[in-house]
């Protein structure tokens, strides 16, 4: 794929100059997806646990891709979820949506459908109104990519 | 030569107090993300849905802030926990300012 097609994303100046292999190009993906993710939970690590991110092994058509989140949580005030990110690490630009959740949503969980641009990995990450965060990671195959191209 | 956003709420018309119902939630729309571009090489300018919204008599259950990798015609399942009756409000914004909104009633025993 040609990097003129790929917004450069604003990293650091030393990715902004790689225009060498797909694989750099994927690091810097990678990069600003952790960065896209750090900036949610306010520079806390995600722990693993408690999310469960759902999506297919092999997506055949990355123009729609169902995915689905649910975070373990009794949805009360002591134990309630704020909002769950969803991030794409190989798409033109990270962010794909925010999901706010309130005690009257009863259970911490949606459904949607997505566009991936290529074979790359979806990541969930869990907000609870405590602070603390936690995350899910899939990896997704992508027979036809999803951006119009 | 836009088509108009037509929005398909699938939740059931009853539940009892407590209960956790699911709600499933459609609207057409192409949701232009931005990257495509036209046969002379233009960029097609981002125009999607960018905020849904849920609300039960008035009080917010579940909302989403919408990026271009969602899919065309965004389609969002949740659920809510109801204890009394009343109405479900849905409320989709574009990008160029439009409000789309559908409301659903709820009888709950």
């Amino acid at each position: 794929m040609s990097i003129s097609r790929r917004r450069m994303l604003g990293v650091s100046a030393g990715f902004a100059l790689m225009s060498v292999a797909g694989a750099r190009i994927a690091l810097a993906d990678v990069e600003a997806t952790d960065k896209f993710i750090m900036k949610f939970t306010g520079g806390k690590k995600p722990e693993t646990g408690k999310i469960t991110l759902t999506a297919p092994e092999i997506a055949e058509n990355g123009n729609t891709v169902p995915v689905s989140v649910k975070v373990e949580s009794a949805m009360t005030d002591g134990d309630l979820v704020e909002s769950v990110l969803l991030v794409a690490d190989g798409n033109p630009n990270p962010d794909v949506a925010t999901f706010h959740f309130t005690a009257m949503s009863g259970t911490a969980a949606a459904t949607t459908r997505m566009r991936l641009a290529k074979t790359q990995n979806v990541i969930a990450v869990a907000k609870m109104a405590d602070g603390s965060v936690f995350m899910d990671k899939k990896e997704v195959k992508v027979t036809i990519g999803g951006c119009g191209g | 030569m836009a088509a108009k956003s037509k929005p398909r709420i699938k939740v059931p018309k009853e539940a009892k107090a407590g209960e956790v119902i699911s709600l499933k939630t459609l609207i057409s729309h192409e949701m232009e993300s931005g990257q495509r571009k036209d046969k002379d090489g233009n960029v097609i300018p981002r125009k999607i849905i960018n905020k849904f919204a849920c609300e039960f008599n008035g009080a917010p259950v579940f909302s989403c802030d919408i990026d271009p990798a969602i899919s065309a015609n965004p389609y969002f399942e949740f659920t809510a926990k109801v204890s009394e009756s009343g109405t479900f409000k849905f409320t989709w914004t574009d990008d160029d300012g439009s409000v789309y909104t559908d409301e659903h009633e709820i009888t709950v025993n």
